[in-house]
C-alpha cells in the first residue's frame, strides 16, 4: 500500500508492522511525531503492545531492556542529548546482548542548544557495541525497522536505525507500506535465549570477573574480557548476516539488495564521494553535475556504520584515484569519524586513494549545493600538496 | 501470621555466598524469598545484593534476577513488567529490590515515575544508611552526624532524607517499613504487599556491621534498640492512612521509651557525637512519639 507521510510515520509503520510488544519513550524533539504516532497506534487497539511513557531516556532504554530480558520484542527512539542521556543503558544493552530496535532521529547535541540535524549524536555512540545502520529516504526507514528486528535478534545484538531530523523525519514523501501478513513470516515471533524464568533462573548481567571462572559443574565459563571479545567478534558477523537478512526482504517485498552501501555513479569513477543518510542523496545532483563536465565522479552512501564493512569499503574504493568523506560529524580535537575509519581501512591497500575531508551541516546548517558541488570539484581537481585536514564548509554565514 | 515454626523450611539462597558475617541484608534476603517464593522475578541495581547473589558463573540464588545500572531499577522492573503482560504470564512476581543509595539517590527519579505511572511491581529498599558496598559513603538515608568515609572528620553534617514518607507522598498501594531485626514482620509485609495490585514499597532498616562500625553479632540486637529507642519506626501506610505496625504499634502504650544513648554507643560511626547532639537526636524522638500518641493512641 502507498502512502504518502512523514518519516517518523514510516518508522512508526514499521514497528507496527514488526508488532513490537513494549513500547518506552520520552519526547526529545525531532523524535516525538515518531512516538505520538505509536501512542496513538497502541492506544487505537492498531498495535497490541505496552506504552510506558517514562521519565525520561535512560529509563527509556531500561524499560526496553527489563523487556526484553523477560522475553518481549521492545522499541524505543530518540535524539541528541537524548541519545546522550542513555548512553550508559546504550552499552549495557549491548553488552547484555539484547537485540533492541532504537530509532535515533539524528540531530546536534548541546551545548548550546540547537534542535536541527547533524550526526554528532549517533556517531558518538559507536563504540557502545550497536549495530548502527544510516538510512536515506522513508522507505528505507520503514524497511529498515523491520530487517533491523530481524537482524537484531538474529545475532543478539541491538541495531540503532540512524535517520536524520527533519530532512527525513518531518518531510513528506511515497513509499509503500509492506504487507502485513509478509511481514509476519519476514519476522517470526521474537524468541529470546536468556529469558528471566523462574522455571530456568539465572542471574543475568552479573559481576564477571577479569578472568575466566569455573561454574558449579567445574566447567570453565568465560571472563569478562571474552565476554566482550564474543560481542566485538559476532558484530563482525552481522554482516553477512544482515546481508541474507536484505536478500530474503528483497525477495518478499522487491526492494533492497545494497544493505551495506549503495552506490551511485562509482561504475568507473576516479573519484568517489562518501556520505551517510539523506546528505548522499544531496550529493547526487553535484555529483551529476560533475559528471556532466567530464569529472568521473560516484556517490557512495555507507548504510552500515557500525559493524564498520571494512572488506567492502577496501572493494570499493581501492581502485579510485581519490576518495572524498563528507560528514555531519567528528571526533573533536580529531578529524570527521568516518573520515578517520576510512583512511584506517585503506592504509593496507597498495594503491592508495588520497582521502579527503569535509564537515558540513553541523548544527542544520544550511548545505548548499554549491558547498557540495565546490567541494567535490576542489578535491578531484586537487594538487599533490592539498593539505590533510578535514575542512569545515559553510563557515560564517 | 508467620512464626518460626510455620516459616517455610525451602531455602531460596544458598549458604556460603558473599554476603558479611551479620550482615542484615543476608537475613532479609532469606525470609523476603521465603515470602515471594519462586514465581518471583528479581530486579537489582548495583548493590551489596548484586554480590550476595554470586558474582559469575556461580550464583548464591535461585531466583531468576536481571542486574540491571544503578538508576534504571524501577524503569526495567516495569520492563520486566510490561513483558510479562505481554506474554500472558501476569502471574510471575516482580520485584526490585535496591540500596539505599540506589533508592534515595541515584534511582529516585525512575522509581517516583513508576509511582506516578502506577506500575504492578514491589520495589524493597533495605536502608543500610551508607553506600556500604562501594565502602561506606554518606548517602541520602546517612543519619546527622554519622561518619562515613567521604563525611571522615565532621560526621554528616545533614540530617537524612525521610525516604518512605517521600514514597507515601506519590500514594501507592501499600508503604511499609521494616527492620532487619523483626524479619517475621518484614515476612508478613511481604505477604501482604504482594497480594495487593499496584505500586508496593517496603523501606527495611537494615543493619551493617562493617559499616556502622559494631561487632558481628549485635547487628540483630542493635536493630532492634532502633525500633525500641522509637527511633526507627514500623508503620503501614494504606490510603494515605500510617498505622504503626508491629513492635512499633506497641511502643504506643508505653509512657517512656529506652533512651537512644545506648543505639548510638554501640556503633562506631557515632563516636563523634557531642552530647548536644545525642541530646537533640533524643527530643527529636520524644516530639514525634509525642504526635504520635496525640494521633494514634
Amino acid at each position: 500500500m502507498k502512502k504518502i507521510e512523514s518519516g517518523n510515520v514510516a518508522a512508526a509503520l514499521g514497528v507496527k508492522l514488526s508488532r513490537v510488544q513494549v513500547v518506552a519513550a520520552y519526547p526529545i524533539t525531532p523524535q516525538t511525531p515518531l512516538t505520538e504516532k505509536l501512542s496513538e497506534l497502541i492506544e487505537g487497539d492498531e498495535l497490541k503492545a505496552e506504552y510506558i511513557t517514562v521519565e525520561s531516556e535512560h529509563s527509556a532504554l531500561a524499560v526496553c531492556i527489563g523487556a526484553a530480558s523477560a522475553g518481549a520484542r521492545a522499541f524505543t527512539a530518540t535524539s541528541a542529548n537524548g541519545l546522550l542521556y542513555m548512553s550508559e543503558q546504550v552499552h549495557w544493552a549491548a553488552g547484555a546482548r539484547l537485540p533492541l530496535v532504537m530509532c535515533v532521529v539524528n540531530r546536534g547535541v548541546g551545548a548550546p542548544w540547537t534542535v536541527w540535524n547533524d550526526h554528532q549524536d549517533s556517531i558518538s555512540q559507536r563504540d557502545a557495541g550497536w549495530i548502527q545502520i544510516y538510512v536515506n529516504d522513508h522507505q528505507e526507514i520503514i524497511d529498515t525497522v523491520i530487517k533491523a528486528f530481524r537482524l537484531a535478534e538474529a545475532v543478539s545484538i541491538p541495531v540503532m536505525v540512524c535517520y536524520d531530523g527533519y530532512y527525513l523525519s518531518h518531510t513528506y514523501m511515497p513509499f509503500d507500506v509492506p504487507d502485513e501478513q509478509i511481514v509476519d513470516s519476514f519476522l517470526p515471533e521474537y524468541q529470546y535465549k536468556h529469558t528471566l524464568d523462574p522455571q530456568n533462573p539465572e542471574n543475568l548481567n552479573t559481576v564477571t570477573m577479569p578472568f575466566a571462572r569455573p561454574d558449579r559443574d567445574g566447567v570453565t565459563q568465560p571472563g569478562y574480557m571474552d565476554i566482550r571479545h564474543n560481542l566485538h567478534v559476532e558484530l563482525g558477523t552481522a554482516i553477512p548476516v544482515f546481508e541474507q537478512i536484505d536478500a530474503a526482504y528483497k525477495e518478499a517485498f522487491g526492494r533492497g539488495g545494497k544493505p551495506i552501501m549503495s552506490d551511485y555513479r562509482c561504475e568507473g569513477a576516479e573519484y568517489i564521494v562518501v556520505a551517510m543518510g539523506s546528505l548522499a542523496n544531496r550529493i547526487k545532483d553535484a555529483v551529476d553535475e560533475l559528471n556532466d563536465e567530464g569529472v568521473k565522479v560516484g556517490v557512495l552512501s555507507l548504510h552500515l556504520y557500525r559493524p564498520f564493512p571494512r572488506v567492502q569499503i577496501i572493494a570499493a574504493l581501492e581502485n579510485a584515484k581519490g576518495v572524498i568523506v563528507i560528514e555531519k560529524a567528528l571526533s573533536y580535537g580529531n578529524e570527521g569519524a568516518l573520515f578517520g575509519d576510512i583512511k584506517a581501512a585503506l592504509y593496507p591497500c597498495e594503491k592508495k586513494p588520497f582521502v579527503h575531508n569535509y564537515i558540513i551541516g553541523l548544527g542544520g546548517r544550511e548545505i548548499k549545493q554549491a558547498d557540495l558541488y565546490d567541494s567535490i570539484k576542489a578535491s578531484c581537481t586537487a594538487s599533490e600538496n592539498f593539505e590533510d585536514v578535514s575542512r569545515w564548509i559553510g563557515l560564517n554565514r | 501470621m508467620t512464626n518460626p515454626v510455620n516459616l517455610t523450611a525451602e531455602e531460596f539462597i544458598y549458604p556460603g555466598n558473599r554476603a558479611c558475617s551479620g550482615c542484615g541484608l543476608s537475613t532479609l534476603y532469606r525470609i523476603g524469598l521465603k515470602a515471594l517464593g519462586r514465581d518471583s522475578i528479581f530486579v537489582v541495581p548495583p548493590s551489596c545484593l548484586t554480590v550476595m547473589q554470586g558474582l559469575y558463573p556461580i550464583a548464591a540464588t535461585q531466583i531468576p534476577s536481571l542486574n540491571v545500572t544503578f538508576a534504571s531499577t524501577a524503569a526495567a522492573a516495569t520492563g520486566v513488567r510490561a513483558a510479562l503482560k505481554a506474554r500472558g504470564k501476569e502471574n510471575i512476581k516482580v520485584v526490585a529490590w535496591a540500596g539505599d543509595g540506589g533508592t534515595s539517590d541515584i534511582g529516585i527519579q525512575s522509581l517516583s515515575a513508576a509511582i506516578e505511572r502506577g506500575e504492578d511491581f514491589l520495589y524493597i529498599c533495605y536502608d543500610n544508611e551508607a553506600y556500604m558496598n562501594t565502602g561506606v559513603q554518606r548517602s541520602g538515608t546517612t543519619p546527622k552526624g554519622a561518619y562515613t568515609t567521604n563525611t571522615p572528620i565532621k560526621g554528616k553534617i545533614q540530617k537524612n532524607k525521610d525516604l518512605p514518607t517521600i514514597i507515601a507522598a506519590h500514594n501507592p498501594t501499600y508503604v511499609a517499613t521494616c527492620s532487619a531485626a523483626y524479619p517475621l514482620d518484614f515476612h508478613n509485609k511481604i505477604l501482604k504487599a504482594i497480594s495487593l495490585k499496584g505500586m508496593k514499597y517496603i523501606h527495611i532498616h537494615t543493619p551493617c556491621p562493617s559499616g556502622w562500625g559494631m561487632e558481628e553479632r549485635l547487628s540483630i540486637t542493635v536493630g532492634k534498640m532502633a525500633v525500641n529507642a522509637g527511633l526507627f519506626d514500623l508503620y503501614e501506610v494504606e490510603n494515605g492512612k500510617k498505622t504503626l505496625s508491629g513492635p512499633s504499634a506497641k511502643l504506643l502504650k508505653r509512657e517512656t521509651l529506652p533512651r537512644i544513648d545506648e543505639y548510638l554507643k554501640a556503633q562506631s560511626r557515632f563516636r563523634m557525637l557531642s552530647e548536644e547532639q545525642v541530646a537533640e537526636i533524643q527530643a527529636e524522638i520524644d516530639a514525634k512519639w509525642e504526635k504520635y500518641r496525640q494521633e494514634m493512641a
